[in-house]
Order: structure tokens, then C-alpha cells, then sequence
């Protein structure tokens, strides 16, 4: 088996994982639960060894680099630093419905990295300007920001529908959305997670300026890429002041969550195929 | 230390924060959708003369983000936060030294979370032996005893409220470097065709010509390809001179894309090139050991000056611009001519009638050069660390504080209460005040036993 056979497979471990998460939380099916995560762990075991074997198949091609360099291995890692961020918050926070809400990202985008046809799936060798550990530290932490985000979007649809439900009737403990944590409890997971992606992409948007600049001898060019960057720096920076110094919580919160990860997505895709830049090696 | 100044106040608010941070990711975007640094006239065709003027006024082309009102919002953004942190830091400052002793038993009764116990000792005795299971957890205890009781405190993360401070102020680093490499740096860019070397090189805004103050000269420059045809490798080998001599450890240095060579301050990095229909030729009569080198023009014969030697490529295979082998004539005194394959940059054996030569050949190639000089570079990297460990602080460490308040009870025993306070994470530091009463209960135990 290849890794891309491996890759692929993974595919459709996350839309199976996502269909026991939906279970667990549509059918409250509870005794579920353990199976959903051993499930999902596997799943990743998977795609960690899927990944692990491009890298050894690089070497074997005699070029030895990375599996983190074009889209295709960008969205997968995206993909696996959502199951990994998710399998955390459910190890620490002790709830598995989240996973009907985080786990979907995974498989969003895993589905558009094995099906889409703008996205080569090749190993190709890295141009010159891409031979950086540099490059390799800022793909890595950018898209633990990204993932963290993703999380945190799915959170806030979480809180956006149990609110909904919880302001539409008196008590819910017996509806659908009732089987969700508090809405406390989500807000604060929301937050903690928007804090943990903001920590990352700031790490992100740090190690792309130093690779930037030993490449080029310019930590910052304003191309599209990197304002997009700061674009969705400043508004995360925006809504951790809101919530620090003006009090937001609750509905806002959330929003701002979705709004931010339309954000990163935007910075993260929709740039390589609308914006021009330096950035564009991407869009291969 | 109230100032009611309204202008402080404004500048000093949270809301012109937001407003500022809104207001630059909201404009930031515009010059993602208009490309930037185009000429009048690429604009004028694309966008039609009235709209190009009109973004010219704006100032939204050719170059936004350094444009007047750009600026003025980053400058808005340091003036805030400055301004915002001279108000708020002393107060910050007060609590990290305060005199935690100093506290109402109303306070302490009204604080989150609290536990509270009895012993069976005597105050003095309690007290003592609580402060050393607490020094053994590794809370070091202040005490403060009166008549009737006796109060110890201790803290951990002080220090973890300046955190908010290291992020902003390294917000204002980054800028002040920025700012240092604007104004006492430059970025050029030069072509050097290999074996020629300058001291000049041309900026990019200005187009000015700037005065290395010693020369650079360019050896060699090579290229690498993979299987497939992509371009793996760019590599020049630069020379460093002073003075036409050659610089003590800057002679032949390889340079690549994301490996540069920094000299006085200036750094030189790999950035383009550009093929030449010409060749350098090497060749050495190995029995006279006299070498000589020449520029060759493709097809055409050329005469070395000293030997009388003819030589000419007369054929090349190139992947695009770049020329993988080629094919040589070589002639000397006598004789046909010797014609022979030779992989670019490689060298032969060529055994004429009278003596042996060796010949290398390679396509010449100008090297591009980006040239920078940034002496605020350092600056803005100690501003970028600064913000990643003053966001650690200010994310994932807090002031844990706790007080213990030893009474006399009328039976001649003790009464303690327990109080902690934490300015983040209340969740997280509850569980440790949990575990940290458990444990100096345990202790008690040990030591009553
Ligand atoms: C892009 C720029 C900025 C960044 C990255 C940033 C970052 C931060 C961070 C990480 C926190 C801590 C939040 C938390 O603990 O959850 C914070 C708090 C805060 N920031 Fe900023 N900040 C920025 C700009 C500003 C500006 C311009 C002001 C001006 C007023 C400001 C005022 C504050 C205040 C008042 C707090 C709360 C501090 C406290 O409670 O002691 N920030 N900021």
C-alpha cells in the first residue's frame, strides 16, 4: 500500500467518524461514544502512517523533503491537525459531542483534497525557494492555527444551535440539543481554542516572516498571502479584546468564531485562486 | 494617577483599539484585490484612467500600504497602545508588588475558592506546620501574626500579569525596527555576469545607486535540475574584494535561495538569473601547464590570445534557456580539429599530436542578486520573540495567590480558613487548590500522628 492509497482511505475513516459522532449526538446514542473514539483514533493512526510513508516515499523518489509543502499535503495536514485538536479537547474536557461538530472539518477536507481536480496529489520535488526549514515550520504552525480555528468555528455553530433551541423553549433537557455541554462550558472551550489558534498563527506568521527573509532579505512584502494572514491576525486579536476587555461571551463569541475561520479559509484558499502573490506555489 | 484628560482618555481607550484593529483589517484588504506596485499606465488600461486616478488619490495605488493614511493607522495603533499601557501598567504594577498581608478577614471570607478546617494544635503549632508544608509544595509563606491570629500568604506568577505588557511592547519592537530598516537600510537588486564583480548596486524604490563600499564579484553560477526538468538548485559563488583584494574567508563563498552571504551589514541573496548565448571556456596545455580562459560566443570561433588556440561550441542541448552539454571544436597548430560532447560545467581530456590539454566549458550566466541592508532587522525578530513569550504568559500562565488565616479557637485549638484567588484560568486553579488542601491536611495528619 502507497501512501496516497493510505491518504485516501482516511477519507472515508473521518466520514465514517463523523457519522458516529452525528449518531452520538442525533440519537443520543451514547454507549456509542467509546466506539466513535477508538474509531477516530484509528483513523488518524492511519493518516499519521499515510503521511509518514510520503515522507520515506520522497526520499525513495531522491528528493527527500517534507510532506508539507503543496495544497494537497497542506489540506491533509489540516485534516489531521483537526482530529488531533479535537482528540485533545475531548481527552480534556471529557465530551464527545463536539466531535459531530469538529470532525465534519476533517473530512471537509479531506474529501476536497482527494476529489478536487485543481489539486495535484504528486510528490514533487521543492523549487528552490521552498528548500527551508523555515518553510516547514511555518506550514506546520500556521496550520495548527488554522485547525485550532476550524475547532473553534465548529464550537460556535454549537453554541449557536443550543442557544437557538434554548431560547425557543423552556427546558430542553429532553431535545436533541439538550445532550449538549452548557452553554458556559462551550463558550469557554470556544474561547480557549480561538486563544490556542491565536497563539499558533502568530508563531505562523512569524517563522513565514524569517523564511521570507532568508529567501529574499524582506521579512514583509504585504503580498496577498501575508496580509490575508494579518488580516485574520487582526481580527482574532479584535475578538480576544472583546472578550478580555469589553465582556463579549456568549452569541457574539460564536459569530465571531465562524466569521474568523471564513477568514483563514479565505487566507488559506481563497487567495491562491482569486489573489495573486508569491505565495501562488500553492495552487499546484 | 487618575488622569481625566479627554484627549488621554480617547488615546488611552480599548474601544479606539478595536476600532483601530477593524479599521486596518478592513482597509488591509483592499490592496490584496488591487494589485500593488504596478505603473501608472497598467492601471490606467486595466481600471480606465478615472478609476486609476481615483485609487492614485486615495492613495490606494501604487503602493497602499505605505501610503500616508496607512501609516497614520499603524501609528494610531502604537500611539493607543502606548498611551494604553502608561495608563494601566501602574495599577498592574501595584498588584504584583502589593502587600498581600495587608487584607480585610471580610475580603478573604468573601473570596472564591475557600476551605476551611479545624486542628488540633495550638495556633503557633499550626501555623508553623502548615507554612512548611506549604514551603515543601513550594509556595513560600509570608506571615503576619497579631493577637488573635496569625495570616499567611503566599504567591506564584507575580510576574505573569506583565505578560499583556511583553505583547504590546513587542508590537511597538517590531515597529521600531521596522522603522530603523526603512529609514537606514535599503533593497537593491543587481545582475552580475559571472566573472564580473561591482560596488554599486540600484534600489528598488528609488532607483538610486547606492555605494557598497567594496566589491562584489560573482565566480561562477550553476544551476541544478531534477529529472523531471524543475529547477532544483541556483548557486553562485561570490567573491567579497576590498581594495581589488580579495577579503580573508569571502573568496568563492556559495550562496543559494534561502542561503545569502552577509558582509558589512549588507546581505546578498540568491534571487533570479539570466542565461547567456556565450560560454566560458577553460583550458590548460597540461605539458606547458599555461591555463588560459576566454568568453566565447555560441557558433563562433574564438582565438585565445596567448596560445593561438581555436576553439567554439557549435552545438547545445538546453532545457529551456539552460544548456545541459554542448558540443565542442577544438583546433591547435596541426591537424584536424578535435570535436567532442561535454556536460555543462564538466571538464575533458583532449590528447592532440604534440600535447595533452584539458577543457572545461560552461554556459555564462549573469547571477541575480537581491541586495539588502536592514539594520533593524534584529530588532524586529527580539520584537517577534517578545510576542510569542509575552503571548504564552499572558495565555497560559496566572498570579495564583493564597491566604491562610489561623484563629484561636476557645478550646484552646485552631480554626483555619483557606482562600485562594487567581487572575485566569479560575477553573484550573480551583482543581490545584483542591489538591493543595488535601495535601497540607495529609501533612497535618503526618505530623499530629
Ligand atoms: C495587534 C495588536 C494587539 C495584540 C496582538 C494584542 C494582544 C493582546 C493580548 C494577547 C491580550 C491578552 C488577552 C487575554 O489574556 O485573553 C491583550 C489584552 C489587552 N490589550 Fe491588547 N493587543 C493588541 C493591541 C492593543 C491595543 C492597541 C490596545 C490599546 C488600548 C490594547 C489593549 C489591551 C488591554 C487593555 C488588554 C487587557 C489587559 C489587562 O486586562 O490587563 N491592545 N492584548
Amino acid at each position: 500500500m502507497d501512501s496516497s492509497q493510505l491518504i485516501g482511505i482516511t477519507t472515508f475513516t473521518y466520514l465514517f467518524s463523523t457519522i458516529l459522532y452525528a449518531a452520538i449526538f442525533i440519537f443520543k446514542a451514547g454507549r456509542l461514544g467509546i466506539v466513535a473514539t477508538i474509531f477516530t483514533i484509528i483513523a488518524f493512526l492511519a493518516q499519521t502512517v499515510g503521511i509518514g510513508l510520503r515522507w520515506v516515499e520522497s526520499y525513495q523518489m531522491g528528493m527527500g523533503r517534507a510532506p508539507l509543502t503543496n495544497m494537497y499535503e497542506s489540506v491533509v495536514f489540516f485534516a489531521w491537525t483537526i482530529i488531533f485538536i479535537y482528540l485533545i479537547i475531548e481527552w480534556k474536557f471529557k465530551t464527545r459531542i463536539i466531535g459531530a461538530f469538529a470532525v465534519p472539518f476533517a473530512f471537509l477536507a479531506m474529501a476536497y483534497a482527494s476529489f478536487s481536480s485543481n489539486i495535484n496529489k504528486e510528490i514533487t520535488p521543492l523549487i528552490p525557494a521552498l528548500q527551508s526549514n523555515w518553510l516547514i515550520a511555518h506550514v506546520v504552525t500556521c496550520f495548527i492555527g488554522y485547525a485550532a480555528f476550524a475547532v473553534a468555528a465548529g464550537l460556535g455553530i454549537m453554541y449557536l444551535m443550543k442557544n437557538t433551541s434554548e431560547t425557543r423553549q423552556t427546558s430542553n433537557d429532553s431535545t436533541l440539543l439538550g445532550s449538549l455541554p452548557p452553554l458556559k462550558v462551550i463558550d469557554d472551550i470556544t474561547h480557549k481554542t480561538m486563544v490556542f489558534g491565536f497563539l499558533w498563527l502568530s508563531i505562523g506568521i512569524i517563522t513565514g516572516a524569517i523564511w521570507a527573509n532568508s529567501a529574499w532579505g524582506t521579512y514583509w512584502s504585504w503580498d496577498p498571502k501575508e496580509t490575508w494572514s494579518l488580516i485574520t491576525w487582526f481580527f482574532y486579536a479584535i475578538t480576544l479584546h472583546a472578550r478580555y476587555t469589553r465582556g463579549w461571551g456568549g452569541t457574539r463569541i460564536a459569530w465571531m468564531s465562524i466569521l474568523g475561520f471564513i477568514s483563514v479559509i479565505f487566507t488559506y484558499y481563497g487567495v491562491n485562486f482569486l489573489l495573486a502573490g508569491l505565495h501562488s506555489y500553492g495552487s499546484n | 494617577m487618575k488622569n481625566k484628560n479627554p484627549v488621554w482618555t480617547f488615546f488611552a481607550s480599548v474601544k479606539l483599539a478595536l476600532f483601530t484593529l477593524f479599521f486596518l483589517a478592513t482597509t488591509s484588504i483592499i490592496g490584496t484585490v488591487i494589485p500593488q506596485k504596478e505603473t501608472v499606465q497598467w492601471y490606467n488600461e486595466k481600471y480606465g484612467e478615472a478609476t486609476a486616478n481615483l485609487f492614485q488619490v486615495l492613495a490606494i495605488t501604487p503602493d497602499m500600504y505605505s501610503s500616508v493614511w496607512f501609516l497614520s493607522l499603524l501609528g494610531l495603533l502604537c500611539v493607543n497602545l502606548i498611551v494604553c499601557s502608561i495608563d494601566r501598567f501602574p495599577g498592574v504594577w501595584r498588584q504584583i508588588t502589593a502587600n498581600n498581608l495587608d487584607l480585610s478577614l471580610n475580603r478573604l471570607e468573601k473570596m472564591s475558592p475557600q476551605y476551611s478546617w479545624q486542628a488540633n494544635d495550638s495556633r503557633e503549632s499550626t501555623a508553623s506546620s502548615l507554612k512548611n508544608s506549604l514551603q515543601a509544595l513550594g509556595w513560600k509563606t509570608e506571615e503576619q501574626t497579631s493577637e488573635d491570629r496569625t495570616l499567611l500568604f503566599a504567591q506564584k506568577g507575580a510576574m505573569t500579569r506583565t505578560g499583556v505588557y511583553i505583547v504590546h511592547a513587542s508590537i511597538l519592537v517590531i515597529f521600531a525596527g521596522a522603522i530603523i530598516g526603512s529609514i537606514l537600510g535599503f533593497k537593491g537588486m543587481v545582475m552580475l555576469p559571472e566573472t564580473r564583480g561591482t560596488d554599486k548596486i540600484q534600489t528598488f524604490d528609488d532607483k538610486a545607486i547606492v555605494n557598497l563600499g567594496f566589491e562584489v564579484r560573482c565566480d561562477r553560477f550553476d544551476i541544478e535540475f531534477y529529472d523531471n526538468g524543475m529547477p532544483k538548485t541556483y548557486r553562485s559563488l561570490l567573491t567579497i574584494l576590498e581594495n581589488g583584494n580579495i577579503v580573508a574567508g569571502y573568496d568563492r563563498k556559495e550562496i543559494v535561495v534561502n542561503g545569502p552571504l552577509s558582509y558589512k551589514g549588507i546581505t546578498f541573496y540568491q534571487s533570479s538569473y539570466e542565461p547567456y548565448q556565450e560560454f566560458l571556456v577553460t583550458i590548460t596545455n597540461k605539458n606547458t601547464g599555461l591555463t588560459e580562459t576566454a568568453i566565447t560566443r555560441y557558433q563562433q570561433q574564438h582565438s585565445l590570445k596567448d596560445s593561438g588556440l581555436r576553439i567554439g561550441i557549435i552545438n547545445a542541448k538546453a532545457i529551456g534557456q539552460s544548456v545541459k552539454n554542448m558540443k565542442v571544436w577544438f583546433a591547435d597548430d596541426d591537424s584536424e580539429p578535435s570535436l567532442f560532447w561535454l556536460d555543462n560545467g564538466e571538464q575533458a581530456t583532449v590528447e592532440r599530436k604534440k600535447s595533452s590539454y584539458t577543457i572545461s566549458a560552461k554556459q555564462m550566466y549573469a547571477t541575480g542578486l537581491q541586495v539588502a541592508k536592514d539594520p533593524g532587522v534584529w530588532m524586529v525578530y527580539i520584537g517577534c520573540g517578545l510576542m510569542i513569550l509575552g503571548l504564552i504568559i499572558a495565555f497560559f500562565m496566572s498570579h495564583r495567590r493564597i491566604w491562610l488565616l489561623v484563629h484561636d479557637t476557645p478550646s484552646g485549638k485552631s480554626a483555619i480558613l483557606m482562600a485562594g484567588h487567581a487572575n485566569k484560568n479560575k477553573g484550573g486553579f480551583e482543581k490545584t487548590f483542591q489538591a493543595l488542601v488535601q495535601k497540607i491536611n495529609q501533612n497535618q495528619d503526618v505530623l499530629r500522628s
